[in-house]
This record gives structure tokens, C-alpha cells and sequence, in this order.
């Protein structure tokens, strides 16, 4: 962006293998460092390999990574939606309001989900409709949606949830396999067929690349675009219902900072923050890297703060690593 | 252009006017001057804030790490007061604190080309971090500050607070710097135009940092005095007012896309902001209310500029962006 480079396009004379291409990609770097993590976390603490406790080490990642997968696609489409964890805390406190009305479970999980997709929707038709940038509309509704928590509950809390609630953020399904992780890797495979081997997941990386050039070849980039903050919202809303299940209360403060989470593990799995590209595989492993790391940590007593500290290290290093490593490699040539 | 710009501000201030004539309607006393001091003195920080942040947004970037950078230098002055250092060099020493951090974002922007959204996410975070560790969590309270550290920014100096004059003084600075210096023209331009800006010899990313360097600086300096005018230091202080901040800009007519705002736009933004948050207690709201407020302000805001650029003129061709 600085300077006018002129950039040489090499046409190589034979092709990668698909098998040494893989090798060298950014998922096989995310596997190996999964790989070291583990072995690590396993020397440093005693307790690590349990696999109860690592069971309980999931729920680091499930709820952010189920945010994850629809925020890759948008950041791959070229927007982004700060307001993720503002949505959680509006969509939670619906949750408790209609709790404390009385309603049954299942309608909690549907509110829980429908105030997902009406804010999707409301940032959805200020990016596309009234063509504002993402970045400032969904600071705005950052604090909007969380400004309306604040209002219904001040400095109160919902709590008291029914017990069959419970089982989205705290059942079992067998052993121990949480409820919320067969959900994640279900979201995973849905997400992963919906990028990856749909005519949708094309035109999502063709807007990223090029959205002029998209609309163009007949891309509805407007449409294509709503959709993904709709997803967005509605994701949003089921990751609220399975944290608030598992926290079995509401505060207005509820899932503080997460959008900040969602971005990072979208960047770690190697989605380019500029869009255009980007696997959901990679933000699964990206998932699994800040899951177990974040575990690691809590066993051996570090505080939330400080692996905050690390996150944001990340978020940037992730970034800045490979921008270091070709500019060297550019300097060495 | 700059009529247009003017009236944009024209109408800011006609809107600050009006608002407080109807809380004036029903509550008088919110405007006795006394009160007005206070209100004006309560929004300097946002006024400093606010005008560091747009030289930033100038140039086509953002800065979300201007309150997490204030807190941090504003726990190091406590912690420097506690050590019984003398008041002018710990000042000193918060507002080259401020500059680092802030040169730390503007390298990683210019130097890696990294998006200033993401550098700043992430120095926010470190940065609070980076509180935690030093401070070890602990709070630094009233009792703990000498009397001159907690006095300074309350002396009463020709009817104003020294917070106040401070604030001005910054106006003043700022509106040196931005419009009859160099640096101030080459914010524009990279914001306006960053392909242009490199053909007429202007360095963007140097300009980017620049930018950075000076909204850290004075994030510095607003440390200092939040810290003295609440008297207590802590690792969440002024935790979200990085969106005050931007809100005020956005309020202020600073367009997000970069290339268009002026100091008296983001003072009136602020002041916009300040005038809110004060009258809301007189009012009787409760302060939950602010932060549905600040969003809904900011969303207005960011759609009535939209429109009036779009009145601007017809953009024939999109500038291409380079994706690295």
C-alpha cells in the first residue's frame, strides 16, 4: 500500500503436487503447532491428559469457534462484524427476559437465536442496504447491543434458568463428548461444505478478491454479503444460548471482548484480514491452538489478563510473522 | 468544499445549541455557568482523545488502543507519584510513555503493512495485560497520590480548571499542527489519496506513524489527568472509551474513510458526547442508558456523512486497493 512496486508474476515450469503443496500450507504449520502444544502441555502439567479435563478444555473454543466459522467467511468476503459478543449479550438477556416470563425451553433457544438473526439483519441492511463500512457500523451496533442489555438489566442479572436448559452448554452426549462439541464440529462440517464446495463459497471469495469484478460476472454481491451477516447474527445467537446454558446466568458484561477472540482465531487459521482468502479448517485448528493453549495456561495458574496478553501477541504475530519471513526472503533473491 | 465542510460543523454546533436550550427548558440549572465549567471540563479527556484519534483516522487507519494506552500511562504515574517523583517529569514521562506505544502501533502500520484495526485490537489488549503485570492487579487509590499529583489538574486558573486550559491548549496545538504544518497537509493527502500522496513525495506509512506516535502522546497526557481527576488507578480504567472516542470523531464529521475532518469538528463531536453524558443524570436517565446512546449516536452519525458524501459528487472509479 505504500509504495508503487511492480509485482512479477512467475509462471513456474511444472506444478506443485497437491501433496508438497499441502505440506508447506499454513494448516499443516497449525497442525504441528497442535502437535507441540500438546506434548508441552502434557510435560508441564500432570493433570492435561486427563480426559475429563480435557473435555472441560473444549469449551475454551466451541462457543468462540462457532462465531469463528461465519466471521471467516465475512472477513473472506471483505467486511467484518465487531459486534458479535454485543449480539450474544443482547440475545442472552432476551433469553433471561423471556425466562423470567416464564416460557418454556425451547422457546428460550428460539428467541436465543431469533435476536441473533434480527441483529444480523440490522447490520446486515446498513452495510448492504445504506452502503455504510462494516468496520464503523458495527462498532456503532457494538455498542448499541450491548448499550440494550444495560438498559434491561443495569447492574441486575438473570439467573435461575430451568434445569433442562442446562443441557446445551453442560450435557453429555456420550463419555466425554459434550453436547457443545458435537455441535462445533457439526457447524464445522456444514460451514466447511458451505465455502468450500458451494457455488455461494465461490462467490464469497470472488467478492473478497475483487467486488467490483464480482459484481460484474453477475454476482449478487449486495445479497451475498446480507446473508453473511446473517449468518453471523444467527451464529451469534446459538453461541449465546449454549454460553448462557452453560453459565446458567446473564449479565449485561457477558462475553466481554469475545469479538476480539473470533478475529484472532479467524486470522491464526490463515484467513488474510484484507479478505480474499482463507480455509475453515484453518480456523478450526486455529480453534483448537487457542483452546488448548488457553487450558494450558489456566492449569498452571496464569491469569485470564495475561493470556489475554498472549491472544493479542498472537493476533499480531500471526499477521506479522509471514510479512517479516517474505520480506526476507524477497531481501535474500 | 470547505463550505460544505463548514456547514457541516455549523449545523454540529447548531445541534449542541439547541439540545442544551431544551435541557435548559426544563432544567435551568444545567446551564449556570459553574455547571457549564464542569460539563466542559468533564469532556476535556474526550476532546484530548478525540482530536489524537482523528489526525489518526485522517490518514486511513484507526486507533482502538487510545484507552487501554491511557490507562496504562495513567497507572505508571501513579505508581511514578508513589515513588515520590517530582510531578513535571512524571507528566513528562506519561506522555513519552503515551508516544511509544503509539510509535509501537504506527511501526507494525507502517513498517509490516499490517491494518491498524488489527494492530490496535491487539496492542489493547497486551496493553491491559501489560497494566496487569506491573501493577499486579492492585488498585492505586486516593490516599496513595501526593495532593499537588491529584490538585494540579483541578487548580483554578482564571475560572477554569487546569484540565480545561490543558484541553485548549491542545485545540490550539492540534489546530497548528493539522492545518499550517507539513505533517497536518500530508495527513490529508494520504488519506484522500494514498497512491496520489506517494507520486507528490508524500511517505504514507511514515505519515501513518507520525499520526500514531501523536494520538499516543496525548493518550499519555489524558492518562495523567484521568488518573489524578478520579484519583484512582486501575487495570479497567476508561475500559470502552476507545468507542467514546470514535464516536465523537464520527459525530464530528471525520469520515472513517479517511481524508476529511477538522479540529473543530472533533471538538464539537466531543462536546456533542460530553453534553449527553452530563445531561443525563440532570435528566434523570440512568447512565446504563450511555451506551445504547453512544452506538446509536455514532450509527446516525456515520449515515448522515455517508449521504452527504455521496452528495459530493459521483465516483466514477473506484480507487483500486492493493491487496498484499
Amino acid at each position: 500500500m505504500t509504495s508503487p512496486t511492480v509485482v512479477q508474476r512467475q509462471i513456474p515450469d511444472r506444478l506443485n503436487s497437491p501433496l508438497s503443496r499441502a505440506l508447506r500450507s499454513w494448516e499443516a504449520l497449525l497442525v504441528l503447532v497442535v502437535i507441540a502444544i500438546f506434548i508441552i502441555n502434557s510435560f508441564a502439567s500432570p493433570y492435561f491428559l486427563d480426559p475429563w479435563n480435557l473435555s472441560d478444555a473444549t469449551y475454551n473454543f466451541t462457543e468462540v469457534g462457532m462465531i469463528a466459522f461465519p466471521m471467516a467467511m465475512l472477513i473472506i468476503a471483505g467486511e467484518i462484524d465487531l459486534s458479535v459478543a454485543s449480539i450474544i449479550a443482547l440475545s442472552s438477556t432476551a433469553m433471561g427476559y423471556a425466562m423470567a416470563q416464564g416460557a418454556p425451553v425451547p422457546v428460550l433457544v428460539l428467541i436465543g437465536i431469533a435476536v441473533g438473526l434480527a441483529c444480523g439483519a440490522f447490520n446486515a441492511m446498513l452495510v448492504t442496504r445504506m452502503g455504510l463500512p462494516s468496520i464503523v457500523v458495527t462498532i456503532g451496533t457494538m455498542s448499541l447491543f450491548r448499550g440494550i442489555s444495560y438498559i434491561i438489566l443495569g447492574d441486575q442479572a438473570y439467573t435461575g434458568y430451568p434445569a433442562s436448559f442446562a443441557y446445551f452448554g453442560q450435557g453429555y452426549i456420550w463419555w466425554v463428548f459434550t453436547f457443545e462439541l458435537l455441535l462445533f464440529v457439526l457447524l464445522a462440517g456444514a460451514f466447511h461444505v458451505l465455502l468450500h464446495r458451494t457455488s455461494f463459497g465461490r462467490m464469497v471469495y470472488a467478492i473478497g478478491n475483487n467486488p467490483t469484478a464480482a459484481l460484474f460476472s453477475g454476482i449478487r454481491v449486495a445479497r451475498v454479503k446480507a446473508i453473511l451477516f446473517l449468518l453471523t447474527g444467527v451464529m451469534s445467537g446459538v453461541a449465546a444460548v449454549c454460553l448462557t446454558s452453560r453459565l446458567g446466568s446473564t449479565r449485561p458484561s457477558i462475553a466481554l471482548g469475545w469479538e476480539l477472540q473470533a478475529v484472532t482465531m479467524v486470522v491464526l487459521g490463515g484467513t488474510n484480514i484484507l479478505g480474499g482468502s482463507g480455509t475453515i479448517p484453518g480456523v478450526v485448528l486455529a480453534a483448537l491452538v487457542m483452546g488448548l493453549v488457553t487450558f494450558g495456561f489456566g492449569l498452571l495458574n496464569v491469569p485470564g489478563i495475561v493470556m489475554s496478553i498472549f491472544i493479542g501477541l498472537l493476533l499480531i504475530g500471526v499477521i506479522a510473522l509471514p510479512r517479516l519471513w517474505s520480506r526476507l526472503q524477497a531481501r535474500r533473491s | 468544499m470547505t463550505q460544505l465542510a463548514k456547514s457541516r460543523e455549523a449545523l454540529l454546533a447548531l445541534a449542541i445549541v439547541v439540545m442544551t436550550g431544551l435541557i435548559a427548558l426544563r432544567f435551568p440549572d444545567f446551564v449556570t455557568p459553574s455547571n457549564l465549567v464542569g460539563t466542559f471540563n468533564d469532556t476535556s479527556p474526550l476532546i484530548i482523545l478525540a482530536l489524537g484519534e482523528m489526525v489518526v483516522i485522517l490518514t486511513k487507519s484507526i486507533d482502538l488502543s487510545v484507552a487501554a494506552n491511557l490507562a496504562l500511562c495513567g497507572m505508571v504515574a501513579a505508581m511514578m507519584n508513589e515513588a515520590g517523583l517530582p510531578l513535571p517529569l512524571i507528566i513528562l514521562a506519561a506522555i513519552m510513555l503515551g508516544a511509544v506505544v503509539g510509535a509501537i502501533n504506527g511501526l507494525l502500520v507502517w513498517k509490516l503493512d499490517i491494518p491498524s484495526i488489527v494492530v490496535t485490537l491487539g496492542t489493547m489488549t497486551i496493553t491491559r495485560g501489560v497494566i496487569f503485570l506491573i501493577s499486579g492487579g492492585a488498585w492505586i487509590n486516593d490516599h496513595q497520590m501526593s495532593e499537588l499529583f491529584k490538585g494540579f489538574p483541578r487548580m483554578s486558573l482564571i475560572g477554569l480548571p487546569v484540565m480545561s486550559w490543558i484541553a485548549i491548549a491542545v485545540v490550539v496545538l492540534l489546530g497548528v499542527i493539522v492545518g499550517r504544518t507539513a505533517l497536518g497537509r500530508a495527513c490529508f493527502a494520504v488519506g484522500g489519496n494514498p497512491h496520489a500522496a506517494v507520486y507528490t513525495g508524500i511517505d504514507v506509512g511514515r505519515t501513518q506513524f507520525l499520526a500514531f506516535t501523536l494520538s499516543g502522546a496525548l493518550a499519555g497526557l489524558t492518562g495523567y489527568l484521568w488518573i489524578a481527576r478520579y484519583a484512582v488507578a486501575y487495570v479497567d480504567i476508561a475500559n470502552g472509551f476507545e468507542l467514546d472516542v470514535v464516536a465523537a470523531c464520527v459525530i464530528g464529521g471525520i469520515s472513517i474513510a479517511g481524508g476529511i475532518g477538522s479540529v473543530s469538528g472533533a471538538v464539537l463531536g466531543a462536546l456533542f458526547f460530553g453534553i449527553i453524558k452530563n445531561a443525563l443524570p440532570v435528566i434523570g436517565i440512568s447512565p446504563f442508558w450511555q451506551m445504547a446512546i453512544s452506538g446509536t449516536a455514532i450509527l446516525i452519525a456515520v449515515a448522515v456523512n455517508a449521504r452527504e458524501g455521496r452528495r459530493a459528487g459521483r465516483v466514477i472509479l473506484r480507487t483500486a486497493e492493493t491487496r498484499s
